[in-house]
């Protein structure tokens, strides 16, 4: 999908300083050989079904369609992964072709906790060193998180530049590259940054949509009308998507997280609110200011509170391919609250943007027509902060 | 020939490097003025970004102090045109690629001719992508100037063959700030610089002593220094100027 230099349509690209470049270079090289080597693959696919529990399942939400009146909902069960969420596809891939590479040490950026808490397992599996970045904020509001990767035996930084969230994390992690290079991979948790990172992300996130395909065609034999997923840097949309995009019969829909309204500051949603603008190594939309100072996004949902979007998704966004909707804190809790109760399934803050979405389209639509719901991640980690913003105190 | 080349008819080169609005225009330009007249011979004047991805804590946190004091790239622009009518010496700008392409290239780089800026330095704007920005430059008549890391090894003689302005040659791994030590190779690296082009080099990243800047002259034609200039603008506020000077000067003699 991607052209030279790693472009999607004008996206993407390579804006990371000098130092980086041999690494980033030497990145692709080598997975280019390991993409397609065999043996590459069978461990991959090994740790995939033998320690992440993959496939994961594609449960047909009975209570929940009924409930709705319209289309037939199923839900692409991520948050059954190993350690919680689909982030775990990705890290294994990295952490793999990190270890073929001859790399010693991991580091990672994380919002939520989830994709650190996936680069602290892997790198505990492989044996490798791991350093976790993580905004100061976010380890306020994610503390179970931070003691899992404690646990799992990485060192978690607070990083307290900027809003001291997701995007001051990804800042603070692309600095440590730059100053340890030869024994240190970046296993970059999103569909983001210079390439390859986002082909990289994609390809191991892509195993959703490639088992969604088949799941679906097996239980209804056809196609879905809908793919849903959240979307922040947008890795589990990209994976949701990426088999069906030659299939235009399918609608792919990514939620972002409009936080407290796409008319306020308080906000993370890039599509809606952003515009083309190059940080974090890429060319994509980001909210940002008319001097291209990059903005203090807000959402409820550490993951998905990030000022930007992935390049391919910005393209699939020009090309009119995909489309981007704006789901609040408000929807988004709702919508935890309602998957819980209805099917007894706690979805991350996160995945419920996306439920959120579905909550609203399934009843426009017919009862022989089918969505499938990427349920990225579990919602245990986001219990505290959702009873917090209800009124109610818990102990995490 | 470009303007920035008079920077290097003075003996080596002493560079300094100001965020500005640092806490105001009005001390950049105090400031600026202060470095001129120590002997400085090229000010790199920098653009804040929300978001320095290449610079360490002490540049970061000038420029938080700059943005939240108001500054913007219009301002800088018109805060520099008044500042043309003093400085004589060569003024590039150093900020990062999403500040120029908001503000749009062709824009950016006409204005900077017209304030009277000489190059700009992109940190985050490698070989392969200069093309995002090289033709509005080309247009505008201002250099854009390439960076060399410790780790460009294969690709210093294609960066320096196509570079413009002057080279510049960052010491050490990692970011902006100062260092004990610099351990890099520098004149392995400098060597293939000058068997590629005759354009001067200047070695930036880490340096703060006069013993550091005075070793690293011997490398190459000049030295820029950022952090402990700014360290000194964190420290006095308004009254930096006159401290900055005396800094300078011991840098510039150091070096000549």
């Amino acid at each position: 999908m991607s052209n030279k230099n790693g472009r999607f349509g004008i996206h993407g690209g390579q804006y990371i300083p000098e130092t980086l470049m041999n690494a980033v270079i030497e990145l692709e090289k080598e997975y280019n050989k390991y993409k397609n080597d065999a043996g590459f693959n069978e461990e991959l696919s090994r740790l995939f079904n033998e320690y992440a529990g993959r496939p994961s399942r594609l449960y047909f939400a009975e209570k929940m369609t009924n409930d709705l009146g319209g289309a037939k909902i199923y839900l692409k069960r991520e948050d059954l992964n190993h350690t919680g969420s689909h982030k775990i596809n990705n890290v294994l891939g990295q952490a793999l072709l990190a270890k073929k590479m001859g790399k010693t040490r991991l580091i990672a950026e994380t919002g939520a906790g989830q994709h650190g808490v996936a680069t602290a397992t892997a790198a505990a599996l492989l044996n490798m060193e791991c350093v976790v970045f993580m905004g100061e904020e976010d380890t306020k509001r994610q503390a179970l998180n931070v003691y899992r990767m404690r646990l799992l035996g990485a060192t978690v930084i607070p990083v307290k530049s900027g809003t001291g969230t997701l995007k001051d994390a990804v800042s603070e992690a692309m600095r440590e590259w730059t100053s340890r290079i030869d024994d240190t991979h970046y296993c970059l948790g999103s569909v983001m940054g210079p390439h390859p990172f986002p082909q990289i992300v994609r390809d191991f996130q892509a195993v959703i949509s490639k088992e969604i395909k088949s799941q679906i065609k097996e239980k209804e034999g056809r196609l879905p009308d809908a793919v849903i997923a959240c979307v922040g840097g947008g890795s589990n949309a990209i994976g949701s998507f990426y088999h069906f995009i030659d299939d235009t019969s399918v609608r792919l829909i990514g939620c972002e997280a409009a936080g407290r309204g796409i008319d306020t500051k308080d906000t993370a949603a890039t599509i809606a609110t952003g515009k083309l603008g190059i940080f974090h190594g890429m060319k994509s939309y980001f909210c940002q200011d008319e001097y291209g100072q990059i903005a203090p996004v807000y959402s409820i949902s550490a993951g998905l509170d990030y000022p930007g979007i992935g390049p391919e998704h910005a393209n699939l966004h020009d090309l009119g391919r995909a489309e981007y909707v704006p789901i609040t804190d408000e929807e988004a809790v709702n919508a935890f609250e309602y998957l819980s109760k209805i099917e007894g399934i706690i979805p991350a803050i996160e995945s419920a943007h996306a439920v959120a979405y579905a909550m609203k389209l399934a009843p426009t639509m017919a009862k022989d027509k089918i969505i499938v719901i990427t349920v990225s991640g579990r919602g245990d980690k986001d219990c505290a902060a959702i009873a917090r913003y209800r009124g109610e105190n818990i102990y995490e | 020939m470009s303007n920035i080349s008079k920077a290097f008819e003075n003996g080596k080169a002493f560079i300094a490097f100001i965020t500005c609005g640092d806490p105001d225009l009005k001390t950049t330009q105090e400031t600026v003025k202060a470095a001129v007249q120590a002997g400085a011979d090229l000010i790199e004047l920098g653009i804040p970004f929300s978001d320095p991805t290449a610079e360490g804590p002490v540049i970061q946190a000038a420029n938080v102090r700059a943005l939240s004091g108001g500054a913007t790239t219009d301002k800088i622009f018109a805060m520099v045109e008044e500042l043309r009518k003093d400085v004589k010496i060569p003024m590039v700008f150093m900020t990062y690629a999403n500040v120029v392409f908001s503000y749009g290239a062709e824009r950016f780089a006409e204005e900077c001719s017209k304030v009277g800026i000489d190059g700009i330095i992109l940190p985050d704007l490698p070989f392969e992508e200069r093309e995002e920005f090289l033709p509005a430059c080309r247009n505008a008549g201002i250099d854009l100037i390439s960076l060399i890391a410790p780790t460009s090894e294969n690709r210093i003689a294609t960066i320096a063959k196509h570079a413009e302005g002057f080279l510049y040659i960052v010491s050490s791994l990692g970011v902006t700030g100062m260092r004990s030590q610099i351990n890099t190779d520098i004149s392995s690296i400098v060597k293939v610089v000058r068997a590629n082009t005759n354009l001067p080099c200047a070695i930036g990243f880490g340096i703060s002593t006069p013993e550091q800047a005075k070793t690293m002259s011997t490398y190459a034609d000049g030295v820029i220094v950022g952090s402990a200039i700014v360290r000194l603008i964190e420290k006095y506020g308004k009254q930096a100027p006159k401290y900055v000077k005396e800094y300078v000067r011991s840098m510039k003699d150091a070096i000549i």
